[in-house]
């Protein structure tokens, strides 16, 4: 049995706010064209991680270091994560418009949405670039044991 | 030899009588000034034929039972898409929806569409849904000095947009699309119906005005593809199929 909702009484007339230019239209068309590249590089990603070579059993701190230390990996996981926060986030955004049904709703949760984007992005990238496995001055117990030199 | 006769009258119905069954219809009402402000559901059971339609149902309804049923309908015949409402959770038009084909051993339910603010019964109020018809500017734009004769065309080009132009703006799609049933500002699959057929009309200038309205942030990129609309459209229109074609256009147009 569907129900619905009690009978509204909003007044006539859309009023609604006109927001003329492509920016929806590039939207729309950078969530097709990163969907596809992010399937190659997410695919590619398990593929190398998980797969190739020693398989799953390779992954260790050094695995993950051995990787940053190639400008590929970082552009690589770059990419990824970037393509995949900005296609998440937009995909969020437009539930949030499709089912927020109060303006102070979708202002706080879009709030969030925006806050934890940058948060992520920031900091993902902050890591990819500074990442350093051994880094100087450290005591040796908190090094991993292939920093020897 | 007489006998046989009256056995097999009283077995079997009489030459000439029509097969009826017993129809319940559960109708959403709205009547502020009787019932206060909330909706409530209410039973009618009336007796039906294989040929009648729920429109017929609620005439007699309306006519022998409760004159206080409101609804909406003119033609009664599919043409001016006054009557469409939510039937059994689906959009139709009451007038082309035979009782028979809407299972009527269960009660069939009738509820105004939804999105729409409802003034009293079935009855929607359908401003908002013509606001977004008047802002695509449904009429034939054009340059330069009149013809003197018909602006021809190509059957071919008749073709390209000829199954954007059997909409009766009935609203059975807009108020079955979920995008429009949040918030009502989507310009609704209706809305870019009629942008369509003239966007891909030979003879009409306004193409890029038209595009560049639902290049809005409530126009087309709304559209999840959720096919409500195709599914509900009475004329059969590939209303998804259109919207994706004004999408097309706004692209090859972009870049």
């Amino acid at each position: 049995m569907t129900t619905i909702a009690a009978p509204r009484t909003r007044g006539a007339g859309p009023g609604r706010r006109t927001s003329r230019g492509n920016w929806e239209l590039y939207g729309w068309v950078f969530m097709r064209a990163s969907g596809v590249v992010l399937l190659v590089l997410i695919f590619g990603h398990l593929f190398v991680n998980l797969v190739a070579g020693e398989g799953i059993s390779a992954i260790d701190f050094g695995f993950v270091a051995g990787k940053w230390a190639s400008p590929f990996w970082q552009i690589w996981d770059l990419l990824m994560l970037w393509l995949a926060m900005i296609h998440g986030t937009n995909g969020v955004r437009t539930i949030i418009n499709d089912y927020a049904e109060r303006d102070g709703t979708r202002l706080v949760l879009k709030l969030a949405l925006y806050t934890a984007f940058t948060v992520v992005v920031v900091l993902g990238t902050l890591v990819i670039f500074t990442f350093d496995p051994c880094p100087a001055n450290s005591p040796a117990d908190l090094l991993p044991s292939f920093c020897t030199a | 030899m007489t006998a046989v006769a009256e056995r097999s009258a009283a077995a079997e119905p009489k030459a000439g009588e029509i097969p009826s069954f017993e129809v319940t219809l559960k109708i959403r009402r709205y009547t502020p000034e009787t019932h206060g402000d909330e909706a409530y559901w209410e039973e009618h059971t009336v007796t039906a034929h294989g040929t009648d339609r729920l429109l017929d149902a609620l005439h007699k309804i309306k006519w022998e039972s409760d004159g206080s049923l409101t609804f909406r309908r003119s033609c009664a015949h599919g043409v001016c898409g006054s009557d469409a409402m939510r039937i059994n959770g689906r959009n139709r038009l009451a007038c082309k929806a035979l009782l028979k084909d809407l299972n009527p051993d269960k009660p069939i339910t009738v509820e105004p569409i939804k999105g729409l603010p409802v003034i009293k019964d079935l009855v929607v109020d359908m401003e908002p849904f013509f606001a977004s018809y008047r802002e695509i500017m449904p009429f034939l734009i054009t340059t330069g000095t009149e013809p003197s004769r018909e602006r021809l065309q190509s059957p071919e080009q008749r073709a390209r947009f000829d199954d954007t132009t059997k909409c009766i703006l009935c609203a059975a799609c807009t108020s079955s699309c979920p995008v429009f049933w949040t918030d009502g500002q989507y310009f609704g699959p209706a809305a870019i119906v009629n942008a369509h057929r003239f966007i891909f009309d030979s003879r009409d200038e306004g193409g890029a005005q038209r595009l560049e309205i639902l290049n809005d942030k409530e126009g087309v990129w709304r559209c999840r593809t959720t096919f409500n609309c195709t599914e509900a459209c009475p004329r059969g229109i590939e209303v998804t199929k259109a919207i994706q074609e004004v999408k097309r256009a706004m692209i090859t147009r972009a870049f």
